[in-house]
């Protein structure tokens, strides 16, 4: 119908390409907008400091040297209140009407939530790297063997994309940057502190426990500690990477939906 | 490109937000090749179907045809043919003007070279290029305005919705702004625009429609419109809100700017003499009594504080 200037390509090839360029612009705010990065990592680089040389001293996992068992904790807490980001990302495209200006064009309609998720990774990788860093400086080693080390933090990072689709599913039903991070605290915060992060969840009250035994978070630590430590490695990594597919397959669907409609 | 003479059509157009009824059933046409101005106060729904026409947001009721494709239906290939710059820049902050538009380009599915090639052609038609490469969040209003319209012309669509597109515009920029529309449309682009400026659209619009609490109030060419005011209207001037009050009861009107009071010559010199004979009476002398021609404020005002019949053009 249209004038043809235009490159031709399949649907799934056009998916993948506007995927890719929204990637790349919401990677360029990250190089842009320093700031943001460091700020996300310094919370994090506190609760090691914290945990290892103020409270880990009292805390006793049989077995276990403390800073091994704390790492993974802070991984996943670092990882998951990063997401946070993925929340704000969107709303204030909505608020600022860029997603007006991106419903108006003629592009995937996967590839704005495609974009912004996949980009979130990369930012993950980063913080990941920066916090292995300095986890290894106060102390933290992987007893396990490289590989099922980088496993478990492949893991994190499956489990740092599922979390994003929940992010992004917020994101799209607040109106602006300040209501998505007020709206995300909530589902954070049982996540993250009712889990394994920094302490036996044997110690807690009867359902907190299971709650605690039993949730993404805790199954995405383990995969971890086992990678670092040693241990059914088979069973944990299938567990948590059921866990990170399983909300994936739910909610990328449904945040996708939420975007197509209005 | 489409073989259509009408390039863009709504047809029982309606859209409720809850209890508000933004848009109530709203049918028009816009001719290939012509500019339809919009026209309404704050709030009368001129928003809501500019989104609607450009797949944004679903009707409730109603069609909207872009190009000869329904924009429900045919949404994807709708988005193809047309430009959107909506009411408020639509601009990453942190990307750089340059970057901005290539980004357009890509996600409109230009090839990466024929992207950054037209991001330079726009940058340049827009004044911006001496600003190309600094993030738009250094950018003032104006500039950022001015990259919003520069991003819905990337693909040389064939047919354009611009909303208020200059609001916050310089005079300077406000007439190269309308220079670039003209241009475009002896191009044969079609135009819709949504104006808050009367005399935006009669400069630009070859149509206007007069959009008053969601439905059509009048439609027509910018003179058949001037046309119903009568030839001359007068505008008499009171010193207080009361007296302006009085006067208008005394003359059957409304009062608009609070002390002005203004009468359509409909029967020519005697109306003037009746106007004032009618103050005499009510014992009321104006501050100031000046005719003037009917300019499409006059119309406006008149459609939107009276609320008019509808289709007091058609
Ligand atoms: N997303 C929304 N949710 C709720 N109400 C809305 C929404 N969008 C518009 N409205 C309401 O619909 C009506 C029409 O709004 P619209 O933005 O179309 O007006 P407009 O003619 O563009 O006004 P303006 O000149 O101020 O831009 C208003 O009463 C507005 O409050
Ligand atoms: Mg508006």
């Amino acid at each position: 119908m249209s004038v043809d200037v235009r490159m031709s390509a399949d649907g799934f090839g056009w998916a993948a390409k506007d995927t890719l360029a929204l990637m790349k612009r919401n990677l360029i705010t990250i190089v842009r907008l320093p700031q943001l990065l460091v700020f996300s990592s310094i919370q994090p680089i506190i609760f090691v400091l914290m945990f290892r040389y103020v409270f880990g001293g009292a805390i006793h996992i049989p077995g276990w040297r403390y800073v091994d068992y704390l790492m993974p904790g802070i991984f996943a807490q670092t990882v998951a209140f990063g997401a946070i980001n993925t929340a704000v990302g969107l709303a204030e495209d909505k608020n600022k009407g860029l997603l007006e200006r991106l419903r108006s064009l003629p592009m995937s309609r996967s590839a704005v939530l495609g974009g912004r998720t996949l980009a979130d990774v990369v930012r993950n990788v980063l913080v990941i790297v920066l916090i292995t860093v300095v986890g290894f400086a106060v102390g933290f080693r992987a007893h396990n063997g490289v590989l099922p080390f980088i496993g478990g933090l492949a893991i994190l990072l499956l489990f740092g994309f599922a979390l994003a689709w929940l992010f992004a599913l917020i994101g799209l039903s607040v109106s602006n940057g300040e209501a998505a991070q007020a709206a995300a605290f909530p589902f954070l915060a049982p996540l993250v502190f009712a889990s394994n992060a920094f302490v036996d969840p044997s110690s807690m009250p009867g359902p907190l426990k299971w709650w605690a035994k039993h949730q993404p978070v805790s199954a995405t630590i383990d995969a971890m500690r086992v990678g670092v430590h040693g241990g059914p490695l088979t069973h944990t990594f299938v567990v948590a990477i059921l866990w990170s597919v399983g909300i994936i397959a739910v909610l990328a669907p449904l945040a996708v939906a939420r975007y197509r409609k209005s | 490109m489409a073989v259509t003479n009408t390039a863009i059509v709504a047809d029982g157009l309606r859209k409720s937000f809850g209890d508000v009824h933004a848009v109530n059933g709203i049918s028009l046409e816009v001719p290939t090749g012509t500019v339809l101005g919009l026209l309404g106060v704050n709030g009368a729904g001129k928003t809501t179907i500019v989104r609607m026409l450009t797949t944004v947001l679903k009707p409730d009721a109603g069609h909207g045809i872009v190009n000869g494709l329904d924009v429900v239906e045919h949404a994807q290939s709708v988005r193809r043919s047309i430009g959107l710059a909506g009411q408020y820049a639509a601009v990453d902050e942190n990307l750089t003007g340059r970057e901005n538009l290539t980004l357009v380009g890509q996600l409109t599915h230009l090839s990466r070279a024929v992207a950054r090639r037209r991001a330079v052609e726009l940058l340049d038609q827009f004044q911006l290029s001496d600003a190309a490469d600094r993030p738009a969040r250094t950018y003032s209003g104006g500039m950022r305005r001015r990259l919003d319209l520069g991003a819905a012309l990337v693909a040389h669509p064939p047919v354009l919705f611009l909303d208020e597109p200059t609001t916050g515009l310089d005079p300077a920029s406000r007439l190269a702004l309308w220079d670039v529309i003209e241009n475009l449309v002896s191009d044969g682009t079609t135009v819709l625009l949504t104006t808050q400026y009367l005399e935006e659209a009669d400069r630009l619009a070859d149509n206007i429609v007069v959009i008053n609490e969601g439905e059509i109030a009048a439609q027509g060419t910018v003179s058949q419109l001037k046309a119903t005011l009568g030839d001359t209207v007068i505008e008499l001037q009171l010193h207080n809100e009361s007296e302006a009050e009085a006067a208008a009861v005394a003359l059957r009107t409304t009062t608009s700017a609070g002390v002005i009071v203004r009468v359509t010559m409909a029967s020519g010199p005697a109306t003037l003499r009746d106007t004032l004979n009618a103050l005499a009476a009510a014992g009321i002398t104006p501050m100031h009594v000046a005719l003037r021609e009917p300019t499409l404020d006059d119309v406006f005002l008149d459609l939107t504080t009276r609320n008019l019949a509808s289709g007091a053009a058609q």
